[in-house]
Order: structure tokens, then C-alpha cells, then sequence
């Protein structure tokens, strides 16, 4: 189908953009990379009066090092981000699990800060960012704000930003050294949304689990962090035995629901083994003797 | 209907029309300006029929409204070749029978196209993961990734 009548504009300056907000409100939305809002308006499932154009504005399209943080233009491209040697070097997390969001034409247009504001809960990228304790600066006519990301993300389609403010910047702290990780998802073909993935980072030393963190996308209605189970893992031998026991916890804590792709049981299980799986991969990824 | 002027280089000719903002660059390109080489499926990003290349990358041209590629350079499938010569990857599928019903073809052929650009020599598993992004409903796939796998060899070949 067809998009139903829009007011377009072009935001030729952040300021223009932040501007059309304030005027528009409610009744605009921001296009971005447009994957998912111009599916959403082509299958009238929604009917935005305005949209507010922003993919003008290249100086939000940016990857970059400062001191510890690595900070990401929310106009990134999530193509630019799959070949980005900064992003292999100092987020090898989001590097990994950037190449599970849709097909390469998707990611093509698809933007860093388009993904997260769009909030779906089976995506990659927002798990990755609560795994990663990532700040998202929103910014808006009054000045700008900086939003956890543990509390950016409200529910299916739904996050903190007021509708006045832009999603404009991602901040992550530059990865530690020493920090295994992995993220690995099941989907019934490769692009297709997850059924479950599991955003894991993993930290040992002498044998022994020093901290980890368990994020999952596909259980709930935005991404779920299930610290009872990494926290069977501090303190415990960095092994398959330990790793068994927290899946066998991250299962159990979760509650997925049913749907036309896959039933509770079936996600639970799904859980339970990329759990396991993700943990080896990461430990794999921890210093030898780890 | 407010109407936006809108201006673009398609398989290196200049288009200016004038168009409303809801008009999906996928129409643009089929019913503005007549070239029907680009198909059209599901209109929600799914089938990926309607891929074409923007500024030399794949897109849905279903999820792209034309205003936004203003000022874009847009290839389309008519660019390739010709039934005189016919590019080395039309000249595979040719040969390998990569194609049944046609309706995916043209945007099989682009996604090969972006994917031999960025890597001359990809693995079968390669070739799956970057046609995954467009779905063919008659040939299996098979024969699509043998048609790739060979052209991938004939480029190769010529550039020798």
C-alpha cells in the first residue's frame, strides 16, 4: 500500500529539526533511515501528519573517540557501523550484533539512533545498549538531556524521549580490556526479526567470573537484563558447569510471551541455550587463562 | 496535494517532476518515469523486489520516498546491460538458469551487484547471506548462487 498524505520537511540545521518538533509535536515524526517508519505508514498502521526529515544533517552522522566514551552520531548509517574499524576495536559487541539487524539494504539506510528510538523489542541494538550501560543525549528546543539507557527503553515502540526531543548522540564506554562477549540470536531466516538474541559481555580472571552482563531481546516487551543470573556467574569457575547454571536461572527468570512465530516454551529454550553458548563465546574472547 | 519539486540522476540521466511527498521512489521510478525494470512486492520492506541501488548502495526503494533521494544517483536494473551485452551477471544467469518467473531477478542482480563490488571473490555462504535480503519464490536459490559464484569468476577473469 501507500503512505496516507504527509506535511514533508526538510531539516536543513539540528535547530530546524528541534524546531519542527516543537511546532509539529505529536502529530510528527522524525524520518531517519525510514526502515521501519515508511513500512509502518505504507501499511497505514500509522498516519503521521508531518514528517521531519533529519537525513540532511551529516554532522549527526558521525563514530568517534573521546577519551573513554565512543560516541555515535544517531544518523550513523548501521552499515557504517558493520565496517567501522573503531567500532570492531572499541565496541566489538555492538560490531557483532549490528550484522543480525535485517539485510544489508536495510542497514544500508537504517540508522544507530533511528534503531533505538524505533524501540522494537525483538531488535539487536537496544539490547546491546543496556548491556553496554549506554547514555543517549535527546535533545529539544529547551537544551538536552542525557537518558540511561536502562530507562530509554518503555515498552514495544515506546521510550522516554518527550515528543519535542531528538534522539541525537549514543554514548558507550570504550571497551575494557580483558572483556569477553558475545551476541547471538535465533530467527527463522537470516534478517528475519529474532525470536530470542542475548547481548552477553563477560569479565574473568584466575579462573574465576568477575562480572557479566546478560541482555535479551525477544522476551519481553523491551530488552530484559536478568542480573539473578549473572549473578550465579561472580565470583564462580569461569566454565560450562557455571554457564549452565546461569542459563538454567535466565530461563527461568524470563517470561516470554506466545505468538503466531514461536510459543513461551519454545523462547524459554532458545534462552536457556544461547545463554550457555554466548557465555563460551565470550569466555573464548577472554584473556587465555581466563 | 502540495507537490515537491524533486531532481535525480537515474542510470546517468537527469529526471526533474514534480511529485507529493507520500510518492515512494519505487513508483517514482516505475510510474514517473517508465522504468518498469524495477518490481514492486509487498510495499513494506519484507520481498525486497523493489531494490535498487542509491548513491551505489542497495536500498528498498519502497521504504525511500522520492523527495528524499533529491539530488541521489539511483541505478536501476535497465543499467547493466543490454540483450546485446548483457553484463557478466546477467550473462550467469543466463547460463546457470538463476532465474524462473523473473519477478525477483532485477533486484537479484543489483544485490549481487553491491555484494561483488565490496568482495570479488565471496564464499557460497557469502553469496546466501547478501541474496537473503531478496526472496525468490521458484528457483530453490541454488542455481541464483551458482549464477553469482560464476559471474563472480568471469569478473574476476576480465579484470585480469
Amino acid at each position: 500500500m501507500k503512505p496516507a498524505p504527509f506535511l514533508y520537511f526538510r531539516a536543513s540545521s539540528l535547530d530546524d529539526a528541534l524546531a519542527g518538533l516543537a511546532g509539529h509535536g505529536d502529530d510528527a515524526k522524525i524520518l531517519a533511515g525510514g526502515q521501519s517508519l515508511i513500512a509502518l505508514m505504507n501499511l497505514r498502521l500509522i498516519r503521521p501528519a508531518a514528517l521531519i526529515d533529519i537525513n540532511r544533517l551529516s554532522g549527526l552522522a558521525y563514530i568517534r573517540q573521546e577519551d573513554g566514551t565512543l560516541t555515535i552520531g544517531a544518523l550513523t548509517r548501521q552499515s557504517t557501523v558493520e565496517s567501522s574499524e573503531v567500532i570492531a576495536r572499541l565496541c566489538p559487541l555492538m560490531a557483532e550484533a549490528i550484522r543480525f539487524v535485517a539485510h544489508r539494504p536495510i542497514r544500508n539506510r537504517g540508522t544507530v539512533g533511528g534503531n533505538l528510538a524505533h524501540a522494537d523489542p525483538t531488535s539487536e541494538l537496544p539490547a546491546v545498549a543496556v548491556a553496554l550501560g549506554a547514555t543517549l543525549v535527546a535533545r529539544s528546543q529547551n537544551g538536552h538531556r542525557t537518558i540511561a539507557a536502562d530507562n530509554f527503553f518503555v515498552g514495544p515502540l515506546s521510550t522516554a524521549l518527550a515528543a519535542n526531543e531528538l534522539l541525537t548522540e549514543v554514548r558507550v564506554p570504550v571497551w575494557p580490556a580483558g572483556q569477553g562477549w558475545s551476541f547471538m540470536e535465533v530467527s527463522p531466516r537470516a534478517g528475519d526479526y529474532a525470536l530470542v538474541g542475548v547481548a552477553a559481555t563477560l569479565r574473568a580472571a584466575g579462573g574465576v567470573c568477575q562480572a557479566a552482563r546478560l541482555v535479551y531481546t525477544g522476551v519481553g516487551p523491551r530488552p530484559i537484563q536478568v542480573a539473578k543470573a549473572e549473578q550465579v556467574l561472580v565470583g564462580r569457575p569461569s566454565r560450562e558447569a557455571t554457564f549452565r547454571e546461569a542459563a538454567e536461572v535466565a530461563a527461568d527468570q524470563v517470561d516470554p510471551s506466545s505468538d503466531f512465530h514461536a510459543t513461551s516454551e519454545y523462547r524459554r529454550d532458545l534462552v536457556r541455550a544461547l545463554t550457555r553458548r554466548a557465555l563460551l563465546a565470550a569466555l573464548d574472547r577472554c584473556p587465555k587463562g581466563a | 496535494m502540495e507537490q515537491l519539486p524533486v531532481t535525480m540522476t537515474v542510470n546517468g540521466m537527469h529526471y526533474s517532476r514534480a511529485v507529493e511527498p507520500r510518492r515512494l521512489l519505487s513508483d517514482f521510478i516505475r510510474h514517473d518515469l517508465g522504468l518498469t525494470g524495477t518490481h514492486v512486492g509487498c510495499e513494506h520492506g519484507v520481498c525486497g523486489m523493489c531494490t535498487v541501488l542509491i548513491d551505489g548502495q542497495t536500498a528498498r526503494s519502497c521504504l525511500t520516498l522520492a523527495v528524499q533521494a533529491d539530488g541521489a544517483e539511483i541505478t536501476t536494473v535497465e543499467a547493466l546491460g543490454t540483450p546485446a551485452k548483457l553484463h557478466p551477471l546477467q550473462q550467469a544467469f543466463w547460463e546457470k538458469h538463476g532465474l524462473q518467473c523473473g519477478y525477483c531477478t532485477p533486484a537479484m542482480l543489483l544485490t549481487a551487484v553491491e555484494l561483488l563490488n565490496s568482495n570479488p571473490d565471496p564464499t557460497r555462504s557469502e553469496i546466501s547471506e547478501a541474496l537473503s535480503a531478496v526472496l525468490c519464490r521458484c528457483t530453490g536459490y541454488q542455481t541464483i548462487v551458482d549464477a553469482v559464484e560464476s559471474a563472480a569468476g568471469a569478473m574476476k577473469g576480465a579484470a585480469r
